[in-house]
């Protein structure tokens, strides 16, 4: 890469508190000049003029799942680096529930090899167990030293309430959080989607709101008596939300994160009333993709009242970031029946369209929005801050706010098609990513 | 084209799609299936088409009943039976539902232990679809022959009170039924105990009735009962009660097994009704199973005239 001149771009860095008109150079995978819009003025450089565009810090992803080692028929490290490009994240934090878990020194390290020159950073999370099983320490240090920046057992909980307290326990000194995957499996076991209304008309068994609520509590009542680092992933329940809420009030280290789709999507998607800005459609017949296991995830799509608390939590602050939970499956896991589907959607590449309806019904800033995508998190888990600063590594994303497209899983770079957004129209299109030396470029700015 | 011709020319999934007008279509179609001595008519009208009967879950009744209807209107049957270590072994339905395709079947009735499994196979396999039961979701044709069976004794169904009692949150066929009366404009009462109802926000996803219909929950028998035409008894599975949602069924006998004494709150020319097959002492009390107020026979004479109807419509001369 030799020059990109970004010219007249609104730049917003929460890092540096910048929110103006500005032009941006990048030379080499680094951050060679800010200055005013339309202040620079040099040769030899791509100029592309970003009049009404986003220029933000690249996004911090706590949440994705890599899926290599072990189910590269999913996604591997190359593609899901595609995928975060596409989607404006220049930092992906890597969850350990792949085959072998990222349980140990050395597999800590595999995947930060692996990641090595792919532009996108690359942040390996240990498990919190040995082998994810909840049943014995993972050697945390080790990990730690290793890179790891957080440790978690996502995709299942720490059921063992003593393991967990040790866990905060012994982490505490190194500084990262423990990520909580909060569900009380008594409650959840052998349920596919929110337990309520939608659930009962559509015969599916539920997994209810509880199930998430009594493991926050029971995480904040550990993390308050240990004095550990608490992170909730994926909160999706009013319950969990009012626990988070009251636990930072009382000072409880505690920080936590929701997915795009929870913030958007509800359990009527389930039944195929597919209906994104809220404006209630009477529910009579079942929608054209009723049971698609494309909505089929856990914590499971809820239902509003639910998602509107989520999007209180991020609108008042008990939420600190959004998280993708990129979880990318290929057919052979989805094609079947609801029950039978696997859990996850694929989220990094529709993270910024779904989370700009935020934006849209008034719940966040288009700064504060940024925000939640790129300094919120990296404080969360604690990672060195990277704004927009002369001489920093590039690492920025460039979107276009307005821009309305169509969610066409044929085309994401992810090899997990598995979203329910097919053919849904979407407002907020990322248009360009560098990081480091790699620059993502849209069709839609190619085609300039 | 109408809503339900354009479902009827695909599948029958279950019976919101049809709307009023549709389970109408269905029940005088079913009409015409039954001759005048009360049998049903027999034709050749569907020669040369296969009918493909999956059924993931035993069930021989609603097996035999869906082979009988297709074989009096001329058609082959074909049971594929897949015994469930083969879905363990990774033959996923969608493989066995593309196989089916390629050896020439024309339609598939479907039963399964997942809800939904039938929407899965309608988007897989471009024939006709029928749903024979999907979990907890949907039974179509067994909704159909009990407002077929309602509509025989009292005509009209608009207005009709109907109880239906035991275990409704587990029941397929309570929901498809309640859709149906809704819809038609009856007015249905759900009750059991309260680990065996969902919760009373499902009645809100409930398709919109344009004839007054609609549906309650309680868990008082006494109130469900009270002044009831119909009272429809579910089959109550015995594994509920290892499930730890009941404390044993002898709680459940006493307080919503159906018995003469609990009937007496009925209006008069009220009738029973069951899905069938019944646990004799359970749900119902065992006298009350052939007693002349008991439409359970009639119900599955009604259930091959209905299924004759459905596979007529899909499959016949007038379809596209």
């Amino acid at each position: 890469m030799a020059r990109v001149l970004l010219r007249n771009g609104r730049l917003i860095c929460p890092f540096t508190g910048v929110d103006r008109t500005a032009d941006v150079l990048v030379e080499d995978g680094r951050i060679a000049a800010v200055g005013h819009g339309g202040g620079i003025v040099t040769e030899n450089a791509e100029v592309l003029d970003l009049a009404g565009k986003i220029i933000s810090p690249g996004f911090v992803d706590l949440h994705t799942h890599l899926r290599e080692p072990g189910e590269e028929h999913k996604e591997t490290i190359a593609t899901a680096v595609e995928a975060a490009l596409a989607g404006g994240f220049t930092t992906v934090c890597a969850m350990p529930n792949t085959q072998p878990a990222l349980d140990s020194r050395i597999t800590i390290e595999t995947v930060a090899r692996r990641s090595e020159g792919l532009g996108v950073r690359v942040l390996p999370i240990g498990a919190i167990t040995v082998g994810r099983r909840g049943e014995q320490l993972a050697p945390l240090g080790s990990m730690a030293a290793a890179g790891a920046v957080a440790f978690s057992d996502d995709g299942s909980p720490v059921s063992d309430a003593g393991l967990m307290r040790r866990a905060l326990e012994y982490s505490r000194p190194m500084g990262l959080p423990i990520v909580t995957h909060a569900e009380e499996l008594a409650l959840s076991a052998g349920g596919s989607m929110h337990e309520g209304a939608v659930s009962a008309r559509l015969g599916v068994r539920g997994i209810p709101a509880a199930a998430e609520e009594v493991m926050v509590r029971r995480d904040v009542a550990l993390a308050e008596m240990t004095g550990g680092r608490l992170h909730v992933a994926h909160v999706s329940t009013v319950g969990a939300v009012d626990a988070i809420r009251e636990a930072k009030r009382r000072g409880v280290a505690v920080t936590a994160e929701a997915t795009p789709h929870h913030l958007a999507l509800t359990d009527e998607w389930v039944a195929g009333w597919e209906d994104l800005d809220g404006d209630g459609r009477p529910p009579t017949a079942l929608g054209e993709r009723a049971y698609d296991t494309s909505t089929k995830v856990n914590p499971p799509l809820r239902s509003r009242d639910h998602v509107e608390a989520v999007i209180e939590g991020v609108r008042d602050g008990t939420i600190d970031a959004i998280a993708t939970d990129h979880a990318p499956h290929s057919p052979l896991e989805k094609e079947c029946e609801y029950g039978c589907g696997a859990f996850g959607i694929s989220g990094l590449e529709t993270a910024l369209g779904l989370a700009m309806t935020l934006v849209g019904r008034g719940a966040a800033t288009l700064p504060r929005l940024v925000a939640l995508l790129t300094s919120e998190p990296a404080r969360a888990f604690g990672l060195p801050p990277q704004g927009v600063r002369e001489g920093a590594r590039a690492e920025l994303v460039v979107f276009d706010p307005e821009r309305e497209w169509v969610v066409d899983p044929s085309r994401m770079a992810s090899r997990g098609r598995n979203t329910p957004l097919d053919g849904h129209r979407l407002r907020g299109r990322v248009l360009l990513t560098i990081a480091g030396e790699r620059v993502w470029r849209s069709p839609e700015l190619e085609a300039r | 084209m109408t809503q339900t011709t354009r479902t009827l020319a695909r599948a029958l999934l279950d019976v919101d799609a049809l709307g009023a007008e549709g389970i109408e279509e269905v029940l005088e179609e079913a009409g015409q299936m039954r001759g005048e001595d009360g049998r049903p008519v027999r034709s050749r009208e569907l020669a040369g088409q296969i009918v493909a009967n999956l059924f993931y879950e035993a069930s021989t009744r609603t097996r035999v009943s869906f082979e009988i209807a297709a074989r009096n209107l001329g058609a082959e049957v074909v049971n594929v039976q897949p015994s469930g270590s083969s879905i363990t072994k990774g033959e996923s339905l969608v493989d066995t539902v593309r196989t089916l395709e390629s050896l020439g079947a024309d339609a598939i009735v479907i039963r399964h232990s997942e809800a939904g499994a039938p929407y899965l196979v309608s988007r897989h396999f471009d024939g006709a679809v029928v749903n024979a039961g999907d979990g907890l979701h949907a039974h179509p044709t067994q909704a159909l022959l009990d407002l077929l069976t309602m509509r025989d004794r009292f005509g009209e169904l608009r207005g009709l009170r109907v109880a239906i009692v035991g275990d409704v949150s587990h029941s397929r066929v309570a929901r498809s039924t309640t859709i149906g009366l809704v819809l038609l404009g009856a007015h249905v009462r759900l009750c059991g105990p309260r680990t065996l109802l969902p919760p009373d926000g499902w009645l809100e996803y409930l398709p919109r009735s344009e004839r007054g219909g609609g549906a309650v929950q309680t868990t008082s028998l006494a109130e469900a009962l009270e002044g009831a035409q119909v009272v429809m008894a579910l089959r109550m599975q015995r594994e509920r009660q290892t499930g730890g949602l009941l404390p044993g069924l002898r709680e459940f006998v006493r307080d919503y097994g159906l018995d003469r004494e609990k009937l007496s709150r009925l209006a008069p020319g009220a009738v029973v009704m069951h899905p069938g097959p019944v646990n004799e002492g359970v749900e119902l009390a065992p006298e009350l199973i052939v007693a002349k107020d008991s439409l359970i026979g009639r119900q599955v004479a009604n259930g091959v005239f209905v299924r004759m109807a459905v596979l007529r419509m899909l499959l016949g001369g007038e379809r596209g």
